[in-house]
């Protein structure tokens, strides 16, 4: 159950999407976010689809890993579904009890769902093709100008990518812990809602204890590599736009035109 | 041979509450340490090992005596940087020291750090990778590897500084046999080509048949001094301070008793099982 959450992992490689630059791809996500929230017609969302698909196919991730990154959302999903479904006004198909389909309640949802999982599949096609390091590396980079305003964008960026290193690390612990508690007889998986929150305490507990002894550990192995603050610091991997991040900036500012452009005609 | 540390009776307590007794852990440790040495620390939990260890690159600094690091002293704040530049520690859980998801921005953390310049980092994170044999592993993700890997990766961050000395603390203890020689195999190549100082806190003694010198603490002093040869045989005066002799020297030491004629300074088990055909062929 805990290996679904793939929140911020990463697949190594070597495509084209993994060699673009992390603030590329960030400004690339937000640009397809904005086209997907004004796509309003098949036309318009089937160029969205269009655009996804290829950026997978370049970014050789496996379509299976993408869609195994869509169960934590599920329920979301087939809430909204539902809901846009039953209850969107309109000319109704059917009715029963307080459900009422309609003809626009159909659209809707269809639309909606495909909007939540294709954003969502967009945001983790970006994860999983850029280090978290990268990653952050590009937000503190484009977030940059705001330090002069004296916001701690370092130490933010740092606070992020520690906290993504550690995920794959605390899962791992809380399967151990968990399989402990289960040796000595807990129950995590039947009994009401509240039983179950309940037997999740023992589990929590340790946890947090473990990941507070962690992290104390964690800052003085750090100290003792000399990190003091983002002053002075330097990069491995220095970020710089080629040649291809200006093609790909170009392309999706092309396809948010187009579907601004498609959005006026109603397609 | 320069001194690379030196502690001049030195003491330290824990910060305690007001009003509470404030127990010396370290208490009179008076220590120089030769570059290019490879120093192993013994001593029973407790003992004050990993606090003296931190006190070697300023994690902790003295609350009597001094700490010189290669001239610094530790107690100066504004000597911090260069302390830690010269010394660098590796620790027993690979887990907590790992900052970076891929095992070369990992070993790039240090130097990135001491605000190296991009393409000497880039020299340096190679060459360090080499050294613990793990240039292969450069695009992997840490928390993948084996426990003897990380711990590998973690000294490979540490040499990426250029220190010129690395302390230990138990650094091989949750380490499976396979692990443990890797890791050793890797700081004793460093100590002879780069000579490096090594200082390794250990609770294995037969990692200590290594070193050049073997330093037993016992609550908070220098219970023992002496090359592994001299130490590592007074089996009942190790047992005193808690430890155990290797067991090649514990079964030379039975058959002495028995009224064989071996002597006991054999520490690896070639020399052990020479010392014993001997006895037999005489
Ligand atoms: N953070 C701390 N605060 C207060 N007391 C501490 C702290 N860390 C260690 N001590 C105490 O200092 C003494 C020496 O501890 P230290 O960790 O140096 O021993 P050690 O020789 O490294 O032992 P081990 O073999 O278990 O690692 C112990 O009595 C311990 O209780
Ligand atoms: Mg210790």
């Amino acid at each position: 159950m805990l290996k679904d959450i793939t929140l911020g992992q990463y697949f190594p490689g070597n495509s084209v999407a993994h060699r673009l630059d992390p603030r590329t791809k960030l400004l690339m996500v937000v640009a397809y976010i904005v086209a997907l929230f004004s796509a309003v017609w098949v036309v318009s969302y089937g160029l969205m689809i269009l655009v996804l698909a290829g950026c997978i196919a370049v970014s050789r991730v496996p379509v299976k890993s993408l869609v195994r990154g869509l169960k934590p959302v599920l329920i979301i999903l087939v809430f909204t579904g539902v809901i846009n479904l039953f209850w969107t006004p309109g000319e109704s198909l059917w009715h029963w009890w307080v459900f009422n389909l309609t003809r626009e309640g159909i659209q809707r949802a269809i639309f909606m769902v495909l909007r939540i999982t294709m954003l969502i599949m967009g945001t983790f096609l970006m994860t999983y093709t850029t280090s978290p390091i990268r990653l952050t590396d590009g937000l503190e980079s484009l977030l940059g100008p705001l330090k002069k305003l004296h916001l701690p964008i370092h130490e933010l960026s740092m606070m992020m990518s520690i906290a993504l290193r550690f995920i794959p690390t605390l899962i791992e612990e809380t399967d151990k812990i968990m399989s402990a508690q289960k040796a000595r007889g807990a129950d995590f998986e039947s009994g009401s809602v509240l039983q179950r929150a309940r037997a999740m305490i023992p589990l929590l507990v340790p946890l947090f204890i473990s990941a507070f002894r962690r992290a104390d550990e964690l800052a003085v192995a750090m100290e003792c590599r000399c990190y003091h603050g983002g002053k002075g610091r330097t990069k491995l991997h220095v970020l710089r736009y080629q040649g291809i991040d200006y093609a790909a900036l170009f392309l999706s500012l092309v396809v948010v035109a187009a579907v601004f452009a498609l959005r006026r005609f109603g397609l | 041979m320069n001194d690379m540390i030196q502690t001049k009776s030195l003491t330290f307590h824990y910060p305690v509450e007001e009003g509470e007794p404030a127990p010396d852990v370290l208490r009179g440790v008076d220590l120089t340490i030769e570059q290019g040495s490879f120093v192993v620390i013994l001593g029973h939990n407790g003992s004050g090992k990993s606090t003296l260890a931190k006190h070697m690159n300023a994690a902790l600094v003295p609350t009597g005596g001094q700490v010189l690091v290669d001239g610094y002293d530790t107690a100066e704040e504004e000597n911090t940087l260069e302390v830690r530049r010269r010394v660098g520690m590796v620790f027993q859980n690979p887990d907590n020291q790992i900052v970076a998801n891929v095992v070369e921005e990992d070993v790039a953390f240090g130097p990135e750090n001491l605000g190296v310049p991009t393409e000497e980092i880039a020299r340096r994170v190679r060459q360090s990778l080499q050294a613990v044999g793990m240039e292969d592993f450069a695009l992997h993700a840490p928390h993948l590897l084996s426990g003897g890997q990380k711990q590998r990766v973690a000294i490979a961050g540490v040499i990426a500084m250029e220190p010129m000395c690395i302390v230990l603390d138990e650094s091989t203890a949750m380490l499976d046999p396979s692990g443990r020689r890797e890791v050793l195999e890797t700081v004793q190549r460093l100590n002879r080509e780069k000579g490096i100082t090594v200082i390794l806190i250990t609770h294995h003694m037969s990692e200590a048949a290594y070193a050049h010198r073997v330093i037993v603490m016992d609550s908070g002093r220098v219970a023992m001094d002496g090359p592994p040869a001299e130490i590592l045989t007074q089996v009942d005066r190790l047992r005193q301070l808690g430890l155990t002799a290797p067991p090649t020297v514990l079964l030379l030491s039975a058959l002495q008793k028995d009224g064989w004629d071996v002597s006991l300074d054999a520490l690896t088990v070639e020399d052990c099982a020479d010392q014993i055909c001997r006895a037999l062929g005489a």
